[in-house]
């Protein structure tokens, strides 16, 4: 387990020189001085200094680059072109939001896809079992980008049940979580009916039948118990996904969370903006794969911590 | 073939036919304003209705899933190629070839890939080719991976054995005997990818980083009429329509392929 962690972690560094090393070529690809690429013209004269001699446009490209991993650890993601604000500061301010949403999302679509998937693996090969699979898959190939305005369309434009944009308590919320939710709500409910069936198929499944256990039992506290291993590494990365799939669903209901912060830096061309949330959502997303990857090799005994065939 | 898979083939012919032969069968021209028929809803000479120029919707579908379908498919075979060449090399050789190859693949797979695919889309100048790039930077790994999966199980495999006896050559045992072996799970990755590509096409064409205006794509058709949603819904409704419809008969398509070669493929790799 000790070298396991140590191995995941030692993986992170080349992890994160690879997305710095990206942003870093965009400071270097935006034509003019790289150090107004960071934090604009309009910045004060000692900053642009500061940055300036971090950067050291007259070294070699590596002592820029170290230079620029510097700046990066100081806190210095760059300052917004357009506000003239600390890029950190913002994503600082617009994280919680993108957080409830993806719990939010997480509410919706945990309950719903085990259970539909559940369902769908005890009457296999039934009506039921086909309804739900094609629901599945359409859940995972409708772009959340459309089905977020169809949802609009429906609650918020015809039925005015709910407010079609901005961010807030409860009612804001439900919009935009249950279109992040659905794809997730596909992918889970096909994960859970196959790794249900899957155990289904087990010797103490029969064992247990043999005793005369009722099936409802058999179900939940013999198969179900054991299909949520699996399951719950899928619900994490999930869980990261939807920080990123955010970027589209929070534009279209104008939630101001990290993902529109992204979409906004886009479309002006706000490159410390961009460069900023690519870092975060990067980060957040390899944290969060690297504490699921650890509770699943603590929840599952048989999982061999130097398993190299996974 | 099941029902449900000489559907999907049927209908994913139907929109390649109609994109490819997309002047033939409509007569507008997908760029031309209009503005005698400014916002028109559907109606019996504007199949799905114009958007905010006057510009026919049905022929922008048309013409934008020929970009759209273009971009999914190259990028498909871009990254079949590279990760099938990658994943032989690693799954046959092994030892440090496999180590090094596999690290890249993890270093790949590690990051978000909407977000490595936008990073690099701005990096480039906006335009088709930056779209495959993109696609293809992070799609090859997944391919790498599952063909290094298939390669490790088949290696010992006796009419490998046997092949290396009679003395064929690395290059021969590849291509001839552990290529073939191959086909089936390119087939069921390759038409589940695709669908994945077309979403990521059209999300990067909705965030405006895709084929630039005027140039039409299923996502930018979503992003430039959305503001339109609830005056004329049919300029969002019909765009996002025909890529879920693309997405899911690929979908279906690869599911029904994978379970009629017995296939088992993990969700999200």
């Amino acid at each position: 387990m000790k070298s396991y962690l140590i191995k995941r972690v030692i993986l992170l560094i080349p992890l994160l020189l690879g997305v710095t090393l990206l942003t870093f070529s965009l400071t270097k690809a935006l034509p003019g001085d790289p150090a107004f690429s960071l934090v604009g013209e309009r910045a004060q004269p000692e900053v642009i200094e500061k940055i300036r001699k971090e950067l050291g446009t007259d070294n070699n490209v590596l002592s820029q680059y170290l230079g620029y991993l510097k700046l990066l650890m100081q806190g210095e993601f760059g300052r917004s072109y357009y506000t003239n604000r600390h890029v950190v500061d913002d994503i600082k301010t617009k994280f919680p939001n993108t957080l409830k949403l993806a719990v939010g999302a997480m509410l919706i679509a945990v309950p719903a896809g085990l259970m539909l998937g559940f369902v769908a693996a005890v009457k296999r090969n039934t009506a039921i079992d086909r309804i739900i699979s094609l629901c599945a898959v359409s859940g995972m190939s409708v772009p959340v980008f459309w089905s977020g305005l169809l949802l609009m369309l429906l609650f918020s434009l015809k039925l005015k049940i709910l407010p079609p944009s901005g961010t807030g308590d409860l009612q804001f919320i439900i919009l935009p979580a249950l279109t992040l939710a659905l794809p997730a709500m596909g992918i889970l409910s096909r994960i859970t009916r196959t790794t249900v069936l899957e155990i289904f198929d087990l010797p103490f499944v029969k064992t247990a039948r043999a005793k005369g256990i009722g099936e409802i039992k058999i179900h939940l506290v013999h198969v179900f118990r054991n299909a949520l291993i699996p399951i719950i590494t899928v619900i994490g990365l999930d869980f990261a996904s939807y920080l990123n799939g955010a970027v589209l669903t929070e534009t279209i209901f104008g939630w101001d969370g990290i993902g529109r912060f992204t979409m906004e830096g886009i479309i002006k061309r706000d490159y410390p903006v961009i460069m900023g949330c690519v870092i975060t959502g990067t980060l957040l997303f390899i944290l969060i794969n690297l504490v699921v990857d650890i509770l699943y090799h603590y929840l599952d005994p048989r999982v061999r911590i130097d398993d190299k065939s996974r | 073939m099941t029902r449900a898979g000489k559907f999907c083939i049927t209908v994913l012919i139907g929109i390649s036919l109609l994109s490819l032969f997309a002047p033939v069968i409509s007569g507008y021209d997908p760029n031309g304003i209009d503005l005698d028929s400014l916002k028109e809803s559907p109606n019996f000479e504007h199949l799905f209705g114009t958007d905010n120029k006057g510009r026919d919707i049905f022929t922008r579908i048309l013409y934008g899933g020929r970009i759209s379908l273009s971009i999914a498919v190259t990028a498909a075979f871009l990254s079949l190629l590279i990760g099938l060449i990658l994943g032989l090399c690693s799954g046959y050789f092994g030892g440090r070839v496999d180590m090094l190859i596999m690290a890249v693949v993890d270093l790949v797979l590690s990051f978000p890939a909407l977000l490595l695919a936008i990073g690099i889309t701005i990096l480039f100048p906006s335009g088709i080719h930056t779209v495959v790039i993109a696609i293809v930077a992070v799609g090859w790994a997944s391919f790498a991976r599952i063909i290094r999966g298939q390669i490790l199980t088949l290696r010992e495999a006796a009419f490998i054995e046997s092949a290396r006896s009679v003395g064929c050559s690395h290059l021969r045992i590849l291509f001839r005997h552990l290529l073939p072996q191959c086909i089936p799970l390119l087939l069921v990755m390759t038409g589940l990818k695709v669908g994945s590509y077309i979403l990521t096409e059209s999300a990067l064409s909705f965030l405006g980083l895709g084929a630039q205006p005027p140039t039409a794509t299923w996502g930018s058709m979503i992003s430039a009429n959305r503001v339109y949603i609830s005056s004329a819904p049919w300029m969002v409704i019909f765009p996002g329509f025909m890529i879920s419809l693309t997405v899911l008969c690929f979908t279906i398509l690869g599911d029904t392929l994978r379970d009629r070669y017995g296939l088992t493929i993990k969700e999200r790799v």
